[in-house]
């Protein structure tokens, strides 16, 4: 545990020290702020959070691959990659701790984000059980993408590769329930049931649902889980 | 070495043989490393030391072959071995937005080290590999000289058992080449240390033993002055020659420039194999001679040359 820690930790302290992760929160809360007044500034508005909500999980797409993109193709690329295999450190723990180190990442980013909720207190009455469900959601479906993020980063040394590789997939699972629509019957259910949004939208409405609880750990467990034998399979090739 | 009793051994390798894809990178590799033995593994470039350093770190298993490292299974016991090794890469790679000491805490902590230890040895390891005025400067601002002392700091942080160094004097200037050997000399007299290196003259600067390593296959094995001795020393050639014995032998060793014939009958060949002086060049001679006495010249083979051709290959000398 000491190793995925100190893994950890030096990530977290790269995030910190290198640009890329503070215009990518820069850009998250920028965005995530227009989709925030844009609720607020209808005629007749609401003290609602679900726009915002709405907005991150399209702001997600793109950006959780720029924060998991670097943690392994960089590795890879300086070559690093060779004594961090040939340290005494198993492969679950450098990926487990890659990845936590990007969901506290994100995590901090998104905790700004309750700036908005206490503007919300202080000029309206919200609702906080959406809210809260929200924020539960969204952090959910983050560590889903993350770590999506996590396995292109060790399947290639390109830095770009690996994002844009992961934002395709993530857009593929974005717009699934589209292409529910056009399919019938149990296709139409398994393809809808694997798309990302039609399990965020419950949280958004102030549901917690254990089925999408499940379903993003549950996808999170088994892009980890690969990400870990991509790692194992280096040793192979 | 190899038909030694393996438990005395500190790394043992059989059969070790590495492809990428349809190429061998190693073939049938096979050695042995004594505790507290300096080896060398000597040859040109593309020869497949790199591989064989990386399969002995645990960095890739081979494609068939066995290592032990003090006794554990390179592949079974995966890191258990890899507390044991040391290793520097040929390349260096170091993270390059990390302070010097950072990296150096950061790699104990993957070593396991105990906190204190880790910090006690980083201090050491400054202090000997010279870095004390940058321990807190970004290994990226470093010059490669100074990346390869962090390189050697962190392998040998956590005092392994076993020293892996993959050309360690590689672009690096001509002091800091001096001084790295004289480290290594001073951390082979308490560990194992296994290094490549295409520079002849640095072999047997530094090491007990030394492998010659060419396309793959180790084509030599010896001390470094046994080897300089034959990279020197006499030429062999083996000639077959279709004449009475008794006459051509002596013939042959009346002629100017052999050190000692002898003979051989093999399948119904004669087969002479001659010993030349230092840098003679005998062919000429013994064709003129054999035709000359009305023998005739069936073959003639110089031995070792592809022993020569690898040494032609090899940087000899030091380039300042």
């Amino acid at each position: 545990m000491r190793t995925v820690q100190a893994v950890a930790w030096k990530e977290i302290q790269i995030y910190f020290s290198s640009p890329t992760a503070y215009i990518v929160a820069m850009i998250f809360l920028a965005l995530a702020s227009f989709f925030f007044v844009r609720d607020l500034s209808n005629p007749f508005p609401q003290a609602s959070m679900s726009s915002f909500f709405q907005g991150a999980t399209i702001i997600l797409i793109l950006l959780a691959p720029t924060l998991t993109m670097r943690l392994l193709a960089e590795e890879q690329k300086l070559g690093t990659i060779e004594l961090l295999l040939t340290s005494p450190v198993r492969d679950w723990e450098v990926v487990l701790g890659k990845y936590i180190a990007s969901l506290v990442f994100l995590l901090g980013t998104i905790l700004l984000t309750v700036y908005f909720v206490i503007l919300l207190v202080i000029f309206a009455d919200p609702d906080f059980g959406p809210i809260w469900s929200g924020y539960l959601g969204l952090i959910l479906y983050g560590a889903a993408a993350l770590s999506i993020g996590l396995l292109t980063s060790t399947l290639t040394s390109n830095q770009i590769v690996a994002a844009v590789v992961a934002m395709g997939i993530l857009l593929v699972l974005y717009f699934a329930d589209f292409a529910a629509g056009t399919l019938t019957g149990l296709p139409a259910t398994i393809v809808n049931e694997i798309g990302l949004k039609s399990h965020f939208d419950d949280f958004d409405r102030g549901v917690i649902d254990t089925k999408h609880i499940a379903y993003y750990l549950l996808l999170t467990s088994f892009f980890v889980f690969l990400t870990i034998r991509a790692l194992e399979s280096r040793r192979w090739r | 070495m190899v038909t030694q009793d393996s438990k005395s051994l500190m790394i043992h390798a059989t059969g070790l043989t590495h492809y990428y894809g349809p190429y061998a990178a190693i073939e049938d590799v096979n050695f042995g490393v004594e505790r507290g033995e300096v080896l060398g593994f000597l040859g040109p470039n593309g020869a497949g030391k790199t591989t064989t350093m990386r399969i002995l770190t645990g960095y890739m298993p081979p494609t068939r072959g066995k290592v032990t490292l003090d006794d554990f299974d390179i592949v079974e016991q995966s890191l258990e071995v890899r507390r044991k090794v040391g290793y520097l890469p040929e390349t260096v790679p170091l993270y390059t937005d990390m302070p010097v000491n950072g990296y150096l805490k950061y790699m104990g902590t993957l070593r396991q080290m105990p906190p204190k230890d880790i910090k006690r040895r980083i201090s050491e390891v400054i202090d000997v590999c010279r870095l004390g005025d940058y321990r807190s400067t970004l290994i990226g601002k470093l010059s490669k000289g100074f990346r390869q002392r962090v390189g050697i700091a962190q392998a040998i942080l956590h005092e392994p058992e076993v020293l892996v160094l993959d050309e360690p004097t590689i672009g690096i200037d001509p002091i800091q080449v001096v001084e790295t050997r004289r480290l290594i000399q001073e951390l082979g007299r308490e560990q194992t240390v296994v290094l490549s290196t295409h520079i002849l003259p640095e072999v047997s600067m530094i090491c007990d033993r030394v492998l010659i390593i060419s396309e793959g296959k180790i084509v030599a094995e010896d001390t470094p002055d046994n080897l300089a001795e034959r990279l020197k020393g006499s030429e062999q050639m083996e000639v077959e020659i279709g004449g009475p014995v008794s006459q051509v032998l002596p013939a042959l060793r009346a002629l100017n420039g052999v050190a000692s014939a002898s003979h051989r009958s093999i399948q119904g060949k004669e087969i002479y194999t001659i010993q030349a002086n230092e840098g003679e060049d005998l062919r000429d001679d013994i064709s003129r001679t054999v035709i000359g006495a009305g023998w005739s010249l069936l073959s003639m083979n110089t031995m070792g040359m592809s022993l020569e051709e690898i040494f032609l290959k090899l940087t000899t000398h030091e380039e300042l």
